[in-house]
């Protein structure tokens, strides 16, 4: 129950699109959207190819509770082997087009083989076929929603596109939906691409009707309503800052990460947070923040609605960007902000548009970015590499330039594409690549939080914030206060929320809920909506078996325990100011202790028990 | 004392949750589509109007209506479409200068907000009272008549009279 | 005060409730030529569909509406009107007096002059008694000629085949609904009608029915002469004004009326489709027969029959919606375009979707769609609350379809 029950496998190769009944047993094991879409992909595809090949497969994915009136439940997610990290990617979405794929009739679509032109995937409830995509390939994604809807006659009409750098073979360009929400991680744009599928139009009208139990549903939503208002958090700093409500936050912890990691703490960090978003700029006395807007069925409404001084340097004579668009959360602000030592508001919100214009991922991007101004000023990069211009921390210009060169890739952007990794192995210095498993660090210092540092390092998807979010415990004391800068306890912590993340994105709601619920809120609802027993323990036990699921992906990948590591910089060269001064991640030190909280070798594998107690067969 | 909706764009986010609390209610299922009231999306302007039917007195629809099929509360105030009478003709659809009465390919009828009888489900929805329920002469809404008067000059001042 | 009003279509039966809100000692009487109770002719496709029974097409469902109201309903034909004594004959031979009179016969169906017509099996598709006699023949497997593709015809199109009747259209014009549909949506209407199932011969024009046997033998100019059960003639209709051809008033194409719906005599009055009404868009004043505009006319002449001419028409906006087997269209205004203006369009032929927006100067003035149903009313809100598009001009020439939201601007900044 709460699952459509069906889902759409779309042959690129030979445009044949078949409906297949979702797999039964899959589903109690696996719930739904990132769990039941990894566990198909994990069935389906071989993890050791290569990502952009007509071998990999690419699936986007509800949960059961995506299209229902629970908050936040509007999530989808895109599954595939990621290009950036060469591990199993699963980046998750706002917006309304998975609520939209859900009304239409599918939990998830299943895009395999390749396209021999340009396509699009085009849904309206059991109709879907693909279309020509000749005249929006090589252009933006907001070309392309344009494109869409006039063609369709039909504002309602969802859209998921990739922008030019994806076409282009970039390494982060995402999926964006909505016209600013995107699946922005691990390069999941850039397979779309590699397949020749420009886009997926969905218009669903058949709406979620199935719930279990009507009443106790209604009742468990409206209970959990509640507390996400009640919540300073969820009620308060999230819809008035949204997740910008960190930035000063982070800041004051000395956990702020700035100059490609060299500092743990911004001087510019108060002119690029959520609280200077909100005020009156000198030249037009406008605010950045226009309004926060929600995604679907959200209660909270953290989204950032903004504008960009129409005089700033890089809007001057570009009309189409003075209008309103999306605006900058906590971690694009900071990847392009703080990481780069760049304090212009209007700057780093213009990057911002950029990024979701054409699709591609702010948080690697910034971290590129900074990693090239750091070649920079060591001299390794030449302004004649870095298109005529200074490329030093702190240049807005530089940045601007930069978005506009991936977008366009041309010039250095050809670079940029790579992402920091090949980046700085391609000039000889990948010691200066702030990543894990390829990715680039989200906006938390291992230094200054120890337990997220253990959660980047051992990410299946490569460093990321919102596999297991200890900056809840470690800072804002979500469900209860542990010390940031002690590794006591934090392998059980970080296991805690790994696993509860699972659960949470499997579901299809939105993991910033947790904040305020924990799997005890979250499960009335997954039980009133399904049926068949689901308590918060099962909850966990599913996000434990995602998690291991993804790690024997990763293996088979190639991935070892070598890889569940952090950059040098963040083990040896100390935290230079703040709390957490005179300190290194001590990822090493947590890192037995996990494995076998995981229930893992020492090499970092899956134990027969665990696998036998978890069901991986 | 007659209540009517009233509408505080500038409080809404587009969460949608009027919509789902809407169509839940009036059809059993979430789904959007076949809610009475409905969110616009302004994005140039960084804009959110939730919008339905303001039960206005000149009831275009109801008077279009060939069979009879829409009918006044006397308690609500709401025009209310009888399902059993309505034929699927949709002159209504196009009558309504508001656009708030649509037809619903699915039940082959028309479907239009209703208040759900005096307790509006949308209005328990909205989580940031961007949507309220109140007495009826203290509303904005007025403004919204207003405009509907203008709207077609002719009948509808005399109507008032009627 | 007798009021008289002839005629118990929806601006008859909408004249009398009016008049009997503003004047509750008035005297009034309803004369209908039919002896059903007033019923809709809108309903009649959902009748032949078996969607609705008969009753389903009553105009007022309540039994005791008209003796509530204290209405005399009367069900005799108007004879004649002898405007010099205020009164009228009847068939049954009586004569009324009023000192108000409305007259709201509508109009009737007309059949070409061809050889044949009177036939037993060819009828028109107006009254509920030709539903019945339709319904009796267009049976399961039976042939079905439909004479017209005009709007009466089109809407009857998916009752006629959910009764599984093979069915030809002949239409006398080079597309489907000439008078609401320009080429390209008239085209995508006859390639719909064709996927279903149904023959389209634009351009032909039936000549001669005969009898062989129990079977009719259809002969169209332009095409083959066809074998049908069943002949059915929606070729169009004319106002129900031959009874007023001695009095003193005043005929074109329908009664003539001025501003406030009265007729060169001062206590007559006319509404509906009889009367030649001033239309919004052009000023003109010609016979729309359109539901919304019955009703219009029958409010607005009734409050001027009660307190005497006080309440101007301005004119009503021409607008039809058509449901044609699933595929709606609709027309507003000058969906044709106007002298001077500016045209958007949308179309996806594939999916038979069209979206036509015409602009003069900053106003909407007319719309044609097809496959556009949300919100669709607020076209008519732009048209005829003439409202200033501003920035929303040229995003509507960018995008036809974001009318919604044009409509929310332009009222929010009026409201």
């Amino acid at each position: 129950m709460s699952w459509a029950g069906k889902l759409l496998r779309v042959n690129l190769t030979t445009a044949e699109i078949t409906t297949e009944s979702l797999n039964e047993e899959w589903k109690n094991d696996y719930l739904g959207s990132r769990g039941l879409a990894s566990k198909y992909l994990s069935e389906e595809i071989d993890p050791a190819c290569d990502p952009l090949s007509a071998e990999n497969k690419m699936i986007m994915a509800t949960g059961p509770l995506t299209g229902t009136s629970a908050a936040t439940a509007g999530r989808y997610v895109v599954v595939t082997k990621g290009p950036l990290t060469n591990c199993i990617a699963c980046s998750n979405s706002g917006g309304f087009i998975g609520a939209e794929m859900k009304n239409a009739g599918w939990d998830m679509v299943i895009f395999e083989g390749k396209s021999p032109k340009p396509v699009y995937l085009y849904v309206e409830n059991d109709k879907a076929e693909l279309l020509d995509a000749d005249e929006i390939w090589g252009t933006s994604v907001w070309n392309t929603d344009e494109w869409l809807h006039n063609k369709h006659q039909d504002p309602l009409l969802r859209i998921a596109a990739v922008g030019r750098p994806a076409e282009n073979g970039c390494f982060y360009a995402g999926i964006v939906n909505d016209l600013h929400r995107a699946a922005g991680r691990s390069g999941v744009g850039s397979v779309m691409a590699s397949k020749n599928l420009k886009a997926v139009a969905i218009r669903g009208t058949k709406g979620v009707g199935n719930i279990s139990d009507p009443e106790g549903f209604m009742k468990a939503v409206n209970e959990g309503k509640a507390v996400l208002a009640e919540n300073p958090v969820t009620g308060q700093g999230l819809p008035a800052y949204g997740t910008q409500v960190l930035m000063n936050v982070i800041n004051e912890i000395g956990a702020l990460p700035a100059h490609n990691m060299k500092d743990v703490q911004f001087d510019g960090a108060h002119a690029i947070s959520g609280e200077a978003m909100h005020e009156p700029r000198k030249s037009d006395g406008k605010p950045n923040l226009t309004t926060n807007a929600a995604c679907f069925g959200c209660t909270i409404a953290c989204g950032r609605i903004s504008t960009i001084d129409q005089g700033h340097f890089s809007v001057e004579n570009k009309s189409q960007y003075w209008g309103n668009s999306g605006g900058l959360e906590y971690e694009a602000a900071w990847a392009l902000g703080a990481d780069n030592g760049v304090d212009d508001l209007d700057a780093l919100t213009y990057v911002n548009f950029i990024c979701n214009e054409e699709g591609f991922d702010p948080i690697t991007f910034g971290a590129t970015v900074a990693a090239a101004m750091e070649m920079y000023e060591d001299g390794v990069l030449t302004k004649e590499q870095t298109g005529g211009i200074e490329f030093n921390f702190g240049s807005a210009l530089a940045l601007t330039k930069a978005a506009d060169w991936v977008a366009a890739n041309e010039g250095f952007g050809v670079d940029l594409a790579l992402g920091s990794k090949r980046l700085c192995e391609k000039y000889g210095r990948p010691e200066l690549s702030m990543t894990v498993k390829g990715q680039e660090f989200p906006a938390y210092d291992p230094r200054g939080i120890q337990g997220i540092g253990l959660n980047y390092a051992t990410s299946n998807r490569g460093a990321c914030h919102v596999r297991g979010y200890t900056v809840a415990s470690e800072v804002l004391g979500i469900p209860e206060k542990t010390d940031p800068l002690t590794a006591e306890g934090k392998p059980g912590l970080v296991k805690a929320f790994q696993d509860a993340t699972g659960a949470v994105d499997s579901s299809g709601i939105c993991l910033f809920t947790t904040f305020a619920w924990s799997l005890d809120n979250i499960a009335p609802q997954v039980e009133a909506a399904c049926g068949g027993g689901w308590t918060a323990e099962r909850l966990a036990e599913v996000g434990e078996r995602i998690w291991n699921l993804e790690r024997e992906f990763n293996l088979k990948a190639g991935i070892t325990s070598a890889d569940d590591t952090l950059p040098a910089r963040l083990r040896t060269e100390a935290a230079k100011t703040g709390p957490a001064k005179g300190l290194v991640s001590k990822v090493e030190e947590m890192m037995p202790e996990y494995y076998e909280l995981r229930g893992w070798s020492t090499d970092g594998v899956p134990t027969e028990e665990t696998r036998k107690k978890l069901g991986l067969s | 004392m007659e209540k009517s909706l009233v509408i505080n764009p500038d409080k809404c986010t587009g969460c949608l949750q009027c919509e789902l609390a809407c169509s839940y209610e009036n059809e059993g299922v979430f789904n959007p589509s076949k809610s009475r009231i409905k969110v616009f999306t302004f994005h140039q302007e960084g804009r959110f109007v939730p919008y339905t039917c303001t039960q206005c007195s000149e009831a275009w629809c109801q008077q279009a209506c060939p069979v009879d099929a829409i009918s006044l509360n006397p308690v609500t105030g709401a025009k209310e479409v009888n399902e059993s009478s309505c034929v699927g003709c949709k002159v209504c659809t196009i009558s309504c200068p508001f656009g708030t009465i649509n037809y619903n390919q699915s039940s082959g009828k028309v479907i239009k907000c209703d208040l759900c009888g005096g307790n509006p489900k949308c209005v328990e929805a909205c989580p940031t009272q961007a949507i309220t329920y109140v007495d009826a002469d203290q509303t904005g809404l007025d403004k919204m008549r207003q405009w509907a008067t203008e709207t077609d000059n002719s009948s509808s001042t005399n109507t008032a009279n009627a | 005060m007798h009021y008289i009003i002839v005629g118990a279509g929806p601006s008859g039966v909408t004249a009398c409730e009016t008049i009997r809100k503003l004047d509750q000692e008035a005297e009034i009487t309803l004369i209908t030529g039919q002896q059903e109770p007033p019923y809709s002719r809108m309903a009649i496709p959902y009748l032949l569909a078996e969607k609705i029974p008969e009753s389903g097409t009553y105009l007022r469902h309540n039994n005791e509406h008209y003796t509530h109201l204290n209405i005399n309903l009367v069900s005799e034909k108007v004879t004649e009107v002898n405007a010099d004594d205020n009164s009228l004959s009847l068939s049954n031979g009586q004569s009324l007096s009023y000192d108000q009179l409305l007259i709201a016969t509508g109009a009737s169906a007309i059949s070409p002059l061809i050889e044949g017509i009177d036939l037993a099996s060819v009828h028109n598709c107006w009254t509920l008694e030709d539903a019945r006699r339709i319904a009796e023949k267009a049976v399961a497997g039976s042939s079905v000629v439909l004479m017209g593709a005009g709007f009466i015809g089109c809407i009857i199109l998916e009752s006629l085949l959910k009764r599984g009747v093979h069915l030809t259209v002949v239409e006398m014009g080079d597309r489907m609904v000439p008078r609401m549909m320009d080429d390209t949506a008239g085209g995508l209407l006859k390639s719909w009608c064709e996927s279903k199932g149904v023959q389209i011969l634009t351009s032909c024009q039936v000549s001669s029915i005969s009898e062989t046997g129990d079977a009719l033998e259809v002969a169209i100019k332009g095409s083959e002469t066809l074998s049908a059960d069943l002949v059915i003639c929606a070729t169009g209709v004319k106002s129900n004004m031959s009874f007023l051809e001695n009095s003193s008033i005043e005929l074109d194409q329908g009664i003539m009326v001025n501003k406030f719906l009265q007729t060169n005599i001062d206590n007559i009055y006319a509404a509906g489709d009889v009367a030649q009404g001033l239309d919004f868009s052009d000023q003109s004043w010609h016979i729309q027969a359109i539901q919304p505009t019955a009703v219009e006319h029958g409010r607005i002449a009734a409050i001027n029959m009660v307190k005497s001419n006080s309440c101007e028409h301005h004119g009503s906006i021409n607008m039809n919606i058509l449901d044609t087997m699933g595929l709606i269209s609709t027309s507003f205004g000058q969906w044709m375009g106007v002298a001077g203006g500016e045209e958007a369009v949308l179309l996806d032929k594939k999916n038979y979707r069209y979206l036509k927006l015409q602009f003069k100067d900053e106003y909407l003035v007319g719309v044609s769609s097809l496959g556009h149903t949300q919100n669709i009313g607020v076209v008519r809100g732009l048209i005829r609350g003439k409202a200033k598009l501003g920035v929303w001009k040229e995003r509507l020439m960018k995008d036809p379809s974001r009318l919604m939201e044009a409509f929310l601007a332009s009222s929010m900044s009026q409201a």
